[in-house]
């Protein structure tokens, strides 16, 4: 078959089909063949559910010979197994969900699966979304593509390594602090994090219900676009979705950045920084000048509080959204329990993993009463400083250059005993969450050991719109990034 | 030595919304377990609440009926602990930011009005229901999630009967407002009781004790008349009152103790981050009040000035919504709404209690009873028909001047019919009309029974009387 799938995106996929030039059937078999191939190197998959998403593809197939059309008819997308998707296993990458079956279809999952999507199975992840090297799934670890000894970052680690190692032609993640932009940028794909309130969060397993956000990992910005069109709007069984007007997103892309104003955080680029991080970055920056974008630095005092205002907010709300996983009604039960607190207490002892177990200790401290006003609503009063941050910026700028993070991918186990030195490397992502900003992560670069650089977008709460156009004209300016020698194999 | 009693009560109602508080699950009693539920009131993975509105509004016509401050800003909390009728083992209730604050039920003490002031009123969600078999345990979810509206008042009660009277008069004015059913025995109304005593002459609160298991009024009342005297007693034995959680128990008539409090329980209450703050428009609110009931005691002296009922009549009447709706609708139609009023204190009222059943479950309808006032009034039936009619209506509705119509029961008023009666009567009992015309005036009663019973009561009473005294003068 002539599709070559390992560079394969959607709007390509979409052609293909439209074209005659392949079924969605035969595409479902070629990717289940790509994940046959690499996935036991990668590891990018909880799951694969071949059956279901051939008969989703066969069904994509007969609907669009019956003239029938869908958006996103007939494409086969990895789902981080934090989704709902109905019928199908949702581990959030923890043993307490073994054996648990969704019962229902996420919102995102319902409206992706209307435009005719096909999910081929359950993306790896970091357990219930803790993490930023998906070496806390209880399942596996996952290995990014570019460099197996190196973690795909996380928690959607999966997503970004199966969409980078040819194992899925686009992905769903989820971003609590950095959770789509960080792997993205780990392992050379696109990731977008749209703003709060944008893309329903109903069937979302909640880590943080407050940060959380699902946004699309891909191979271009266009398909981003996509994506996070299909899959945005007001939901009326999540309260906190709003109801506001969704662009076109995936359409109107512009070559250049005439008029264009962005700004450059000095907190981001922080001491200790690695030079081709820097290096990659400040590159991207002078194409986005050349484009005609008007480049200025700008300020976000409240930078520096941001890691320890996102932990105790994050933590807060984890320690409550994890209470229901107890054993009564769903997934693990321990066995041999005395009474009703003797199985909460094993059933979570043996369920859950040590960061899990870490951070619900976390937020149950700082929530308990004699420490809410000093951690929890401190907090809180942070993140309005920070939120205002931004909101003074973007008077002046239309969106933000970054880095995603301080460092390229790290090898599998580093730091994995300081946790803090860990949470650390989230300082460039947990900013746009705690304000309910988007963002975007684009590659930019590759470092001199060959692991790919993310260039980080931010943008208005909202404005979708303007951190795709800035991703979109630098990426077509930037050209094509290498792909990993895997894929050569 | 002589104590003073504070009491004070948590009052939890079930809303009689159609469906449950944060999903759209039905809220209907008795069917069974785990069929009205859904991902959001388990607690499924990635499920999120969604606010009833419904729920909202009727809390708020609560909250106006007692006089509480609506709020305009308000909002919703986790409360968090492990428990397994909990879905989420966190509860979403109203932590700092209810929706009513303050207010004030009025009860009768010793004939002179008290006043039993309320601190607040919020919403939260009812949990699932433990179930106990031989050898295992089970849930069942059903109620979870049912909008449950929290009452709280001050310590202002200082007798078993105060609060049990605030209770009645608390569920006579909820009633009102339609927005629960208050059935005790479904559970729609159960309270927690907080209870402490202290020496006369103190004046700080004595340490109190939480009594739960209280589903009805009266285990209320008992619960507490029990815990009083168990608090005396420790206190004249020197001893001290632990302040712990007391377990009512009705088969034996006394509380046991449950768990010994550790200062508070920490629930680690916090803003829930799924719901957002509800911000009342206060037009809208004001439109929820002009679609208030009448309270009761404004509706009982409505109804002395505009029926001219005698006081007793009126507070019988307006006891119960249902109640002073049916008489509304009978007397509205009626001239004589005094006769209304005694056929529901009676006839009505005593059907009722024979049969258990509502007034809103009796098949005579208000206008068919002011039809047979009229009947009465107008003479086309005695009384002692109209009872038999409304026992017929008792039993299959109707409308009474068909009834009488139809088993052929209106009142013989024939002047020609009553004077063969009255002729016959006179000549089958000479010595009645002897006894009378010696002066025995009580005669008349026994020739006037004899009358009935030869017209099967529908004779006339006072024909056959005027006819009677007209023969026999002669």
């Amino acid at each position: 078959m002539g599709i070559e799938i390992s560079s394969l995106t959607v709007h390509g996929a979409l052609d293909a089909l439209s074209g005659g030039e392949c079924s969605s059937e035969e595409l479902v078999r070629d990717v289940v063949a790509e994940i046959a191939k690499r996935d036991a190197e990668v590891g990018a998959y909880v799951s694969v559910d071949e059956e279901l998403a051939l008969e989703q593809a066969r069904a994509a197939d007969a609907a669009r010979s019956a003239g029938k059309c869908g958006r996103l008819l007939g494409v086969p997308i990895a789902i981080k197994d934090v989704l709902n998707v109905e019928g199908q296993s949702c581990t959030c990458g923890s043993k307490i969900l073994e054996g648990y079956t969704s019962p229902y279809d996420a919102t995102a999952i319902a409206k992706l699966r209307a435009e005719g999507a096909v999910f081929l199975g359950r993306a790896n992840m970091d357990e219930f979304a803790m993490g930023s090297t998906t070496q806390n799934s209880a399942y596996k670890v996952t290995h990014n593509p570019w460099n197996l000894d190196c973690v795909p970052g996380g928690s959607s680690g999966g997503s970004a390594a199966a969409v980078a190692a040819g194992e899925a032609i686009a992905a769903l993640g989820t971003d609590t602090g950095g959770s789509i932009r960080q792997p993205a940028s780990f392992c050379g794909c696109v990731g977008l994090k749209p703003s709060y309130g944008r893309i329903s969060r109903y069937g979302l397993v909640a880590f943080a219900s407050s940060l959380d956000q699902i946004g699309p990992i891909t191979k271009n910005v266009r398909d981003a676009a996509l994506l996070c069109e299909v899959m945005s709007g007001v939901d009326k069984m999540d309260s906190s979705s709003m109801d506001e007007p969704i662009p076109q997103l995936a359409v109107d892309l512009p070559a250049d950045l005439k008029g264009v104003t962005l700004g450059l955080p000095k907190e981001y680029f922080v001491d200790g920084m690695d030079d081709d991080v820097r290096r990659g970055v400040m590159a991207a920056v002078e194409k986005c000048r050349e484009l005609g974008a008007e480049i200025k630095e700008v300020s976000l005092p409240h930078t520096k509080y941001a890691v320890s205002t996102y932990y105790i907010i994050a933590t807060a709300e984890a320690s409550a959204n994890l209470a229901r996983f107890d054993g009564v009604r769903y997934g693990k039960r321990a066995e041999g329990a005395t009474d009703p607190i003797d199985m909460y207490g094993k059933t979570r002892a043996e369920g859950f993993g040590a960061e899990v177990k870490r951070r619900i200790i976390l937020g149950t401290y700082v929530l308990s009463s004699g420490y809410y006003d000093a951690y929890y609503l401190s907090a809180q009063k942070v993140r309005t400083l920070i939120r205002q941050d931004f909101e003074k910026v973007f008077e002046d700028c239309d969106a933000l250059l970054a880095p995603v993070t301080p460092s390229p991918a790290y090898r599998i186990g580093e730091n994995l005993d300081d946790p803090l030195q860990m949470y650390l490397g989230d300082i460039c992502t947990v900013t746009a969450n705690l304000a309910g900003i988007c963002g975007l992560s684009v590659p930019c670069a590759m470092t001199e050991s060959g692991l790919p650089v993310g260039l980080q977008i931010l943008g208005p709460a909202f404005k979708e719109e303007n951190i795709l156009k800035v991703g979109h004209a630098y990426e077509q300016a930037r050209g094509d990034m290498p792909l990993p020698e895997i894929l050569k194999r | 030595m002589n104590y003073i009693v504070s009491i004070g009560l948590e009052v939890h109602v079930q809303l009689r919304t159609k469906s449950k508080m944060f999903c759209s699950c039905d809220t209907g009693y008795g069917a069974p377990p785990n069929t009205h539920v859904c991902p959001v009131c388990l607690g499924y993975p990635g499920a999120m609440p969604v606010m009833n509105k419904e729920a909202i509004r009727m809390t708020v016509l609560a909250g106006m009926m007692i006089g509480s401050e609506i709020s305009t800003y308000s909002k919703f909390d986790r409360k968090s602990y492990f428990y397994p009728d909990m879905p989420k083992n966190y509860q979403i209730t109203q932590y700092d930011k209810p929706f009513c604050d303050g207010g004030a039920v009025e009860i009768m003490v010793d004939g002179k009005p008290k006043t039993i002031n309320v601190t607040r009123i919020h919403l939260e969600e009812d949990v699932g229901k433990n179930m106990h078999f031989r050898g295992s345990s089970g849930v069942d979810f059903n109620r979870a999630g049912i909008p449950l509206m929290e009452i709280v008042s001050e310590p202002d009660m200082s007798s078993p009967q105060e609060a049990y009277d605030y209770l009645t008069a608390l569920k006579q004015i909820i009633t009102y407002t339609d927005i629960s059913n208050c059935n005790q025995e479904e559970g729609n109304m159960r309270c927690d009781v907080n209870c402490s005593i202290r020496p006369e002459g103190q004046t700080e609160l004595g340490t109190k004790t939480e009594l739960k298991n209280l589903n009805s009024f009266k285990a209320a009342f008992h619960a507490l008349e029990y815990e009083i005297a168990r608090q005396k007693e420790v206190l004249e034995a020197g001893g001290e009152i632990v302040q712990e959680t007391r377990r009512w128990d009705p088969d034996t008539f006394e509380t046991y103790s449950m768990r010994v409090k550790e200062k508070a329980h920490d629930y680690r209450y916090f803003p829930e981050p799924d719901l957002m703050p509800v911000v009342l428009d206060m037009e809208l609110v004001e439109e929820w009040r002009s679609g208030l009931p009448e309270l009761p005691e404004v509706r009982k002296a409505r109804i002395i000035t505009q029926y001219g009922l005698p006081e007793y009549d009126a507070g019988v009447l307006v006891s119960e919504k249902a109640l002073a709706d049916y008489f509304e609708g009978a007397a509205e139609l009626s001239k004589n709404p005094k006769a209304i009023s005694n056929w529901v204190m009676t006839e009505v009222l005593r059907f009722l209690s024979e049969k258990e059943i509502e007034i809103t479950e009796l098949k005579v309808m208000p206008k068919a009873l002011s039809e047979l006032v009229s009947l009465v009034d107008d003479k086309t039936i005695n009384m002692t028909t109209a009872k038999e009619v409304f026992a017929i209506m008792c039993e299959k509705g109707g409308e009474p001047a068909g009834i009488v119509k139809e088993q052929g029961l209106a009142q013989v008023s024939d002047d020609g019919v009553i004077d063969a009666f009255v002729k016959q009567a006179m000549a089958e009992n000479p010595k009645s009309v002897e006894d009378y015309k010696g002066g025995n005036k009580a005669a008349v009663q026994f020739l006037v029974g004899q009358v009935m019973r030869m017209s099967k009561g529908k004779a006339n009473p006072q024909m056959v009387v005027g006819l009677l005294m007209d023969l026999m003068k002669g």
